[in-house]
């Protein structure tokens, strides 16, 4: 490359810099309309709200008298979570074994499982809760079919991708061998995927748990119900006392599902 | 030489393995047991739910507002993912650089994971909540609050790009007495500029139904507060079933471009 | 009768001398033509070595043989039996007869040798039996011998993901070898393996050929390897046999045919100049 090429290069790099952010900021701006967006409230709403945060939103006696039945929903909200994690696990993992391009059961079977993984991802899980509510009401149900749904969505498509993946090899050797399918998938793909699929499934309960709040706010269930309540009834000691549970179930959550997941792998 | 394959001892992962998938199960046998339902027919309700999914997928159709209009809600609600991801993106890109183990200090790294855990730990809706208590319902309490949770997966995400940059073109340029603002504008960002797009846009699609989410839980406006009364006020499941078809077409239409650049940029091999 | 006096012998009719016929065999990838008009007859017994450079055509024709690619046109007779007019049930049963070794050894990594092995009996069983994995007591006698014989046997019970290429290869031929297969089917077996481990598994299936009689079709990319071990030498170019003989008649010429290459640094080793 000659000198005079370089700087020409690099001169159009920057453009291309210059262009690139002109871009993003026009796009804000845009954003900022169509959504009617101040920039100004935006900015003073950090430090305002910190500054009442302070001041209000902290537990009082009051909160801690609600302790126990925070402690107990909390309880439901995760036990929930888990069941729709546990559920979803199996029917995913199923979809998994039927729509992989390393089994191979069926032609079709990929495009079609892919599509039911898509509509339970792409609805979102505010969708399924609403239309869970109209028939199961402010039942446990409403919430673990909501998040059954959305876990089942993501779920599929990471254990898709972790059958085709992880087990492709020992398939064909496998199929080579003149293996039949059942025993092919018993043998070469679920030993290869089995720490995945509990990883995954770990993964997928940090998920769900902060999920179910918003589950529980709009079909009053669960935590996320009485977070609603105190917050509508201006008891903001007590929704902070209840945002401070559901802040340690899930950093415990975490913690926990890091040590599980580094030992099962 | 005669002898047989003798029985297979076992080892300490497979154990952990099979606890965990035993409470999993253990717990959900339990809650399906103990958990109430309060009395309502399970059957009818399913029967019912069955019936409400056909006529919503299948028989859609709007009467609280128009072909445009729900275009527009669809743009407002857009609007609101696309500022929570600029938001999030800015900050994240410098909490990514100083949290990427190869850029700087360990400590630093580990005392900004544990920022952003965090912050990941409280709920988005719980945030915007809180910011509506000064800001009000509405577009600014939305966008302020999801941002958080944008900002935390973007640093993450934005310092394992970082981290994944050629070591060996830092090296070479801290060697020659490079500053660090010229590493990381000629190395660091310039390499790891694919990764940085395909992550934001994949945020970017995470944030579009975050937000038709505060629409409906936490009065934000857009799509997600007409499925929130369509549902839960004007109990019209056909015009449920436009409102989900919508927000379908949407979220699955960016979900597969962010896809697409995110499985192109992980063949290619990441950092350039 | 083999190892497995209780298991059912599958009836493949009377032995024949010729083991594997292919007959103008031709696959096409969208419009590319991997093998063209490919012709080849294997007798029982004979150790063939099939050579050529990459993307020439090797791995899809030994995969065509036990159709694991399905061919385009052409016709393969195994042991008397044609495999492209095989039905599912069929295609399997003749694959419990074929052996396959893989380059990358194709284990599951999180099971252990002894586990890896007796997989190679799964195809003998039904669907049940399969799933649940029950081995008889013959079954687990054989993979013990198996394993003695590849000097595995203190590697028993360590899960795969935890041994070395060379220990992974020889469980891959013990998968192999528990099948009593009339065929083994190698694909490029030493090709991640260093030199020393190489010649471990070289030997082991010349010696696995001499003793029991089983005929095995080798892909190495090593011309000095397989001028060494083979009985016979097939040499593939651009999907077509550029070469058909005894190792002995290999010279450098004949080489440069194979790999289409004027460069001299092709060959290592003694070979007729």
């Amino acid at each position: 490359m000659t000198g005079e090429a370089i700087v020409v290069a690099f001169r159009r790099r920057q453009r291309w810099a210059v262009l690139g952010l002109a871009l993003v900021a026009a796009v804000t701006l845009g954003s900022a309309v169509v959504a009617q967006f101040d920039f100004l409230d935006g900015a003073a709403a950090f430090p305002k709200a910190f500054a009442w945060m302070a001041a209000n939103f902290v537990p009082d006696a009051r909160a801690w008298h609600n302790f126990p039945n925070i402690l107990t929903r909390l309880g439901e909200t995760v036990v929930v979570s888990i069941m729709a994690t546990t559920v979803a696990a199996l029917v995913s993992f199923l979809l998994a074994l039927l729509g992989s391009r390393t089994t191979r059961f069926h032609p079709a079977a990929s495009a079609v499982v892919r599509a039911v993984a898509s509509l339970g991802r792409n609805i979102p899980v505010v969708a399924w809760a609403m239309i869970f509510l109209l028939a199961f009401g402010q039942t446990f149900l409403t919430g673990f079919l909501a998040l059954f749904i959305e876990s089942m969505g993501f779920l599929t498509r990471s254990y898709l991708e972790t059958v085709d993946e992880a087990s492709a090899a020992p398939v064909e050797a496998l199929r080579a061998a003149g293996t039949p399918w059942a025993p092919l998938v018993a043998h070469a793909v679920v030993p290869s995927v089995l720490p995945a699929l509990a990883s995954w499934m770990l993964f997928m309960l940090e998920t769900n748990i902060r999920s179910a709040t918003l589950v529980g706010l709009l079909t009053g269930t669960g935590i996320g119900f009485l977070f609603d309540l105190y917050y509508k009834s201006l008891n903001y000691p007590s929704a902070a006392l209840t945002t401070l549970a559901i802040v340690v179930a899930v950093l415990l959550l975490e913690g926990l599902s890091n040590v599980l997941r580094r030992s099962i792998l | 030489m005669t002898g047989t394959v003798p029985r297979k001892p076992w080892s300490r992962s497979s154990v952990i393995l099979g606890l965990v998938f035993f409470v999993f199960a253990a717990v959900t046998l339990g809650g399906f047991v103990l958990l109430d339902t309060k009395g309502i027919d399970v059957g009818a309700a399913f029967a019912q739910t069955g019936k409400d999914l056909v006529t919503l997928f299948l028989h859609p159709a709007a009467t609280h507002f128009t072909v445009l209009e729900a275009v527009g809600g669809v743009a407002f609600t857009l609007a609101l993912g696309l500022l929570t991801t600029v938001f999030g993106a800015v900050p994240a890109v410098v909490g990514g650089l100083l949290a990427a183990r190869n850029l700087g200090p360990a400590w630093l790294s580990l005392v900004l994971r544990a920022f952003v855990s965090l912050i990941r730990a409280v709920p988005t809706v719980l945030w915007v909540l809180i910011f509506a208590i000064g800001a009000g319902l509405g577009s600014v309490a939305a966008v302020v609050g999801m941002t958080f949770h944008s900002f935390g997966y973007l640093l993450k995400a934005y310092s394992e790009a970082f981290e994944e940059v050629d070591q060996g073109t830092i090296e070479a340029l801290r060697a020659s007495g490079a500053s660090w603002t010229s590493v990381i504008a000629q190395a660091a960002i310039p390499g790891s500029l694919p990764s940085l797009l395909s992550w934001t846009f994949l945020r970017f699609e995470i944030n579009f139904t975050t937000a038709v989410a505060m629409g409906a839980a936490a009065g934000a406006g857009g799509v997600g507060f007409d499925l929130f009364m369509a549902a839960g006020y004007y109990f019209n499941l056909r015009e449920v079933g436009a409102i989900t078809w919508a927000i379908l077409i949407v979220a699955a239409g960016l979900e597969l471009g962010a896809t697409r650049l995110h499985e192109a940029n992980r063949r290619s091999g990441g950092a350039a | 009768m083999g190892p497995y006096p209780r298991d059912a012998e599958v009836s493949l009719g009377p032995p024949v001398s010729n083991l594997l016929e292919i007959h103008n065999l031709s696959k096409d990838y969208r419009g590319t033509a991997a093998l063209t008009d490919v012709s080849l007859t294997v007798k029982k017994g004979e150790f063939v070595a099939v050579i050529g450079r990459s993307g020439a055509g090797k791995s899809t024709l030994l995969r065509c043989i036990n159709r694991m690619v399905e061919p385009s046109s052409g016709r393969i007779v195994f042991d008397g039996q044609d495999m492209l007019l095989a039905t599912r049930r069929g295609l399997r049963s003749l694959r419990t007869r074929i052996g396959m070794v893989f380059q990358h050894y194709n284990l599951v990594p999180r099971l252990t040798v002894a586990e890896n092995v007796l997989h190679g009996r799964l195809g003998f069983k039904s669907s049940w039996a399969g799933l649940l994995g029950l081995y008889s007591v013959s079954e687990k006698r054989r993979a013990w011998e198996l394993l003695v014989q590849l000097g595995l046997e203190a590697q028993v019970h360590q899960r795969c993901d935890l041994l070395s290429g060379g220990q992974k290869q020889r469980v891959g031929i013990a998968r192999a070898l528990i099948q009593d297969p009339r065929l083994i089917l190698c694909d490029e077996p030493i090709a991640s393996l260093d030199p020393g481990s190489a010649k471990v598994i070289m030997d082991h299936l010349r010696r696995i050929a001499g003793e029991s009689g089983i005929t095995i079709v080798i892909n190495l990319h090593q011309v000095d390897v397989a001028a060494k071990y083979a009985d016979r030498i097939v040499g593939i170019r651009e999907g077509r046999i550029e070469y058909d003989g005894s190792p002995k008649k290999l010279n450098k010429k004949v080489v440069q045919q194979i790999y289409g290459s004027q460069s001299d640094d092709l060959l290592v080793g003694e070979l007729a100049e």
